[in-house]
C-alpha cells in the first residue's frame, strides 16, 4: 500500500501547489468578517476567471467544452490543494459540479456550446431547481409543470431549497410534462433563465440565521424547446444523472469543519464536571475516540475511492456511507463539545472562535442531515442498492400522477 | 495512491473463504459445541497447514512463505466469517510476536513447527481479577513466570504460548512451552472456541523482546483481531439481510420496512468504518508508519462495536427464532464477547487511541 501520488500525480500536484501559492495569496485565511453577497460574488467571479486562465476549471471536462480532458485524480488533487486555502469557489460548485455536466450530457451541441464555456469561466452562475414544498425526498412527486406552447414550453410552479438562486443566471429545472403518466415517467428537464419574466426568487432564512437558499416561483415562464435537456418524458433519468455527478464528487466532512481534534483541544483546556482536566475524563475520551473513528473512518473510506480512481477503477459501494456518518457525527460531537464548555458554549457574544465554530457546526449539521439526501433516504439507499433489500412500499408508483389516490 | 489489498492477498482471501464455506461454517461450529467434541477440528487444521496458511507469515528461512500482514488479515477475516473451529487466528497472533521480537535462535526453534502446523501456538493476555481486568499481574522473576492467564483462546491442545507479563521497564512478552505449565479448560460464553486457564507457578520462560516490542505486537495483534471481528460482523449482517429478503410479515418481506432495512444499513456502516481503520492499520504495519498506534486502536474499537451491533441486531431482526438455540444467531452474538475478551475491551482501546492522538498532537505542536 502506498499513500503517495504516482509520479504523474505528484508532478501535477507540485505545479498546482506552486500556482496556488502564487495566486491564492489573498486567501490564506478566512475573511475576518464574512463577505457580503456582492463582494462574495465579485471575488468568486474573479477567482474563477483566474483558475480558468490557468487551466484549473473543468479539469475532467472534454477539451471541446473548455475543459482539460484529464482524469478524476487530477481534479481531486487540485481540489485538495485549493482546499488548503479559503478561496471562494462555493458559488460554482452546484453549477459546475451538477448542472453543467447535465447540460453537456443531455443538451444539444448548440446549447452546450452557448452555455458551457461561460459557466466554466465563471461569467454565468447556475442553480439546480429540483426540490419542491411537496416533493423533497420523493423527487418524482414534483408538481411544477411545463406545458407545450408552439416551439416553447410554459412553466408554472414552485421550487424550494434552491442554493444560490439569488445569485444565479441560469438553472436546470425538472418539470412535469405529462400528468397522465405514472410519476417517474411524465417528467422533463429544462434550462431556465433565472432573470426571465415570471421568475421570482425569495430567500429562505435558515434556523442557523443565514440565508443560502431560496424559494423560486415560476409564473408563466417561457422556455424554448431548444432548452430541453434530454427527450420529453426522460426527466427522471436526466435528474438521476445530475445526482450521480454529485455522488461521484468525493465529498465528506466540509473542509475546515470541526472534528475530533477540536474536541481534544477543547477538553485539554476545560475542567470536567467531577474535577480534573476534561481530557482525562473517561466519557470525554470515549467521545473523542468515537469522533475519530467516524470522521477519520470516512476520510480513510474516501482514500479507498481515490485508490480505485488512481487505478482507473470505479470506487466501491462503501462510499455510500460518507454523508450519513459525517452529518450525524458533526451534530453529536458539536453538542457534546458545547455542553462540555458549559455557558461559554451557549453564549454567542464575544465567543471564543473555536466555540463559535462549534456553534456554527451544531446549527449547520441539522440541515446537513437533511440536504443532499436525508439520513433516512441514505440508509434506504445503502439497504436497497448495496445490500439488495427490497424497495419501500410505494402505493403511487405505477398510478397515473393525476389519478385520485 | 494504493490503499487496497494486493491481488495475491485477495486471491488468498477468496481461497480461504471458499474452503471455510465448505469445511467450516456454522454447521461445523454447532458440532464443536458438543460436550465431548475435540478442542478443534484436527482434519481442517491439517488441511490448512498443508495449504501453507499457518506458514503464510513465517519467514521463508524458517520454512514459511514470508507473506505480509495483508495475508494474515485476509485469513483472519475468513476465519472470523466462518466461525472456523481451528486455532488459526491464535497462531497468527503468536507468529506476529515471534516475527517482531524473536531472536534468530527463537525463530529457528519455533517457526518450523508453527509453519507446518505441528506446533499450535496461542497468545495469553487476559487475566482474572476484579481490580483491573486490563492490567497485567503475571510477572517474571529470574526467568520464571508467576500468575494466571485466563481466558486464553485455543489454549486446550496448544503447545506454545506467547505470554504478556509485567516488567520493570513495562510489560513485555515471554515464550512458554506449555508442556511444563498447568493448563485447564474453562467455560466461557463462547461455546465453540475452547478457552483455557494457564497457571504459571514459577514456570520457566524465554524472554521475547522488550517493552517496545510488546507495544508493537499489541498494535499488530489488534489489526489482525479487527479483521476477525469484521469477518464475524459481516457474516452476521449477511445472514440477517438474507433473512430479511425472505421472511414475510403484514403481507410483505420484512426487508421492505425501514425499521428493518435501516438496521441493516447501520450494520453495513459500522463494518465499513471498522474496515477503513483496519486497512489503515495494515498500511501502517507494512510501512512501519507512525500512525500504527492510532490505526490499530481505532480498528479494534470500531470492529468490536461492529461485531457487537451486528450480533445483537441479527437476533433482533430474526425475531423469536433468532433467540432459539437452533438459530445460528447465537454464534455471532456470543463471538462478539470472545473478540472483546481476547485482548482488552473497547474502553481500554478507546483510551489507548486517545493517548496516541494526544502524543501526536504534542509531537506536531
Amino acid at each position: 500500500m502506498d499513500f503517495n501520488d504516482t509520479t504523474a500525480e505528484a508532478e501535477y500536484r507540485v505545479t498546482a501547489r506552486a500556482w496556488l501559492e502564487e495566486n491564492a495569496d489573498a486567501y490564506r485565511a478566512p475573511p475576518a468578517t464574512p463577505w457580503k453577497l456582492d463582494e462574495f460574488i465579485a471575488r468568486s467571479k474573479a477567482w474563477q476567471a483566474k483558475k480558468f486562465a490557468a487551466g484549473y476549471t473543468g479539469i475532467t471536462w472534454p477539451k471541446a467544452f473548455g475543459g482539460q480532458g484529464l482524469g478524476p485524480m487530477q481534479s481531486i488533487i487540485y481540489g485538495q490543494e485549493e482546499g488548503r486555502f479559503h478561496a471562494p469557489s462555493g458559488l460554482y460548485s452546484i453549477g459546475l459540479g451538477m448542472c453543467i455536466p447535465t447540460v453537456f450530457s443531455h443538451g444539444s451541441p448548440e446549447v452546450a456550446a452557448r452555455y458551457v464555456p461561460k459557466a466554466l469561466v465563471g461569467d454565468e452562475v447556475w442553480c439546480q431547481l429540483f426540490s419542491e414544498p411537496a416533493a423533497g425526498s420523493d423527487l418524482a412527486g414534483i408538481r411544477t409543470k411545463a406545458v407545450k406552447d408552439g416551439d416553447d414550453w410554459i412553466i408554472d410552479g414552485q421550487k424550494v431549497w434552491t442554493s444560490f438562486a439569488h445569485a444565479s443566471d441560469y438553472g436546470i429545472v425538472v418539470c412535469r410534462t405529462d400528468p397522465g403518466k405514472p410519476k417517474h415517467k411524465g417528467l422533463t428537464m429544462f434550462i431556465v433563465d433565472m432573470k426571465a419574466p415570471g421568475m421570482e426568487v425569495r430567500g429562505i432564512k435558515q434556523m442557523s440565521g443565514g440565508s443560502d437558499f431560496n424559494e423560486v416561483f415560476f409564473n408563466n415562464v417561457r422556455v424554448p424547446d431548444a432548452w430541453r435537456l434530454g427527450a420529453e418524458g426522460d426527466g427522471w433519468k436526466v435528474a438521476l444523472t445530475t445526482l450521480m455527478h454529485e455522488r461521484l464528487a468525493v465529498g465528506g466532512k466540509p473542509r475546515h469543519a470541526p472534528g475530533y481534534a477540536t474536541l481534544l483541544k477543547l477538553a485539554k483546556g476545560i475542567e470536567a464536571p467531577n474535577g480534573g482536566p476534561a481530557i482525562e475524563a473517561g466519557d470525554v475520551r470515549q467521545r473523542i475516540a468515537q469522533s475519530y473513528i467516524n470522521d477519520e473512518g470516512i476520510k480513510l473510506t474516501q482514500l479507498r475511492a481515490l485508490s480505485a480512481l488512481s487505478k482507473g477503477q470505479m470506487p466501491g459501494p462503501e462510499q455510500s456511507i460518507s454523508k450519513v456518518v459525517v452529518a450525524k457525527t458533526m451534530q453529536e460531537m458539536a453538542a457534546f463539545a458545547l455542553d462540555l464548555a458549559g455557558g461559554d458554549g451557549f453564549v454567542t457574544q464575544d465567543t471564543d472562535p473555536e466555540l463559535e465554530k462549534l456553534q456554527g457546526a451544531y446549527l449547520w449539521s441539522a440541515g446537513l442531515r437533511i440536504a443532499g439526501g436525508t439520513d433516512e433516504i441514505l440508509r434506504n439507499i445503502i439497504a436497497e442498492r448495496v445490500l439488495g433489500l427490497p424497495g419501500d412500499l410505494r402505493p403511487d408508483k405505477d398510478r397515473p400522477f393525476n389519478a385520485a389516490a | 495512491m494504493n490503499f487496497d489489498f494486493s491481488d495475491d492477498a485477495k486471491a488468498l482471501g477468496e481461497q480461504a473463504r471458499k474452503l471455510f464455506a465448505d469445511k467450516a461454517g456454522t454447521p461445523a461450529a454447532r458440532k464443536a459445541m458438543a460436550k465431548d467434541a475435540p478442542a478443534f477440528d484436527a482434519a481442517l487444521w491439517a488441511e490448512i497447514a498443508a495449504l501453507g496458511w499457518t506458514a503464510a507469515r513465517v519467514p521463508e528461512a524458517h520454512g514459511g512463505l514470508g507473506m505480509s500482514a495483508e495475508e494474515s488479515c485476509m485469513l483472519a477475516d475468513a476465519a472470523g466469517g466462518s466461525i472456523a473451529c481451528v486455532p488459526l487466528v491464535s497462531s497468527l497472533l503468536a507468529t506476529e510476536a515471534l516475527l517482531i521480537a524473536g531472536s534468530d535462535a527463537q525463530q529457528a526453534k519455533y517457526f518450523p513447527g508453527i509453519a507446518d502446523g505441528s506446533c499450535i501456538a496461542v497468545a495469553a493476555w487476559s487475566e482474572p481479577g476484579a481490580a483491573n481486568p486490563q492490567a497485567l499481574a503475571v510477572k517474571a522473576e529470574g526467568g520464571k513466570l508467576h500468575g494466571i492467564k485466563a481466558p486464553v483462546a485455543d489454549l486446550p491442545g496448544a503447545h506454545l504460548a506467547i505470554v504478556a507479563a509485567a516488567g520493570a521497564d513495562g510489560p513485555s512478552l515471554w515464550l512458554v512451552d506449555l508442556g511444563a505449565a498447568k493448563v485447564e479448560t474453562i467455560e466461557t460464553l463462547d461455546l465453540v472456541r475452547r478457552h483455557g486457564r494457564l497457571t504459571l507457578a514459577g514456570v520457566a520462560a524465554e524472554p521475547l523482546g522488550d517493552a517496545a516490542d510488546y507495544q508493537l505486537w499489541l498494535d499488530r495483534a489488534a489489526v489482525i483481531l479487527a479483521y476477525e471481528a469484521i469477518g464475524t460482523a459481516t457474516a452476521a449482517m449477511t445472514m440477517t439481510v438474507e433473512y430479511a429478503k425472505t421472511r414475510v410479515a403484514f403481507g410483505q418481506t420484512i426487508g421492505r420496512y425501514q425499521g428493518v432495512k435501516h438496521k441493516c444499513a447501520d450494520m453495513y456502516i459500522k463494518i465499513e468504518l471498522a474496515r477503513a481503520h483496519a486497512l489503515h492499520g495494515i498500511a501502517m504495519i507494512g510501512s512501519n508508519g507512525a500512525e500504527l498506534r492510532q490505526a490499530a486502536a481505532a480498528a479494534r474499537v470500531a470492529s468490536l462495536d461492529a461485531a457487537s451491533f451486528c450480533g445483537e441486531e441479527a437476533v433482533q431482526l430474526h425475531g423469536g427464532i433468532g433467540f432459539t438455540w437452533e438459530s445460528d444467531c447465537q454464534f455471532y452474538y456470543r463471538r462478539a464477547r470472545t473478540l472483546s475478551a481476547a485482548l482488552g475491551g473497547r474502553g481500554w482501546w478507546a483510551d489507548r487511541l486517545v493517548r496516541a492522538l494526544e502524543l501526536r498532537n504534542r509531537a506536531a505542536a
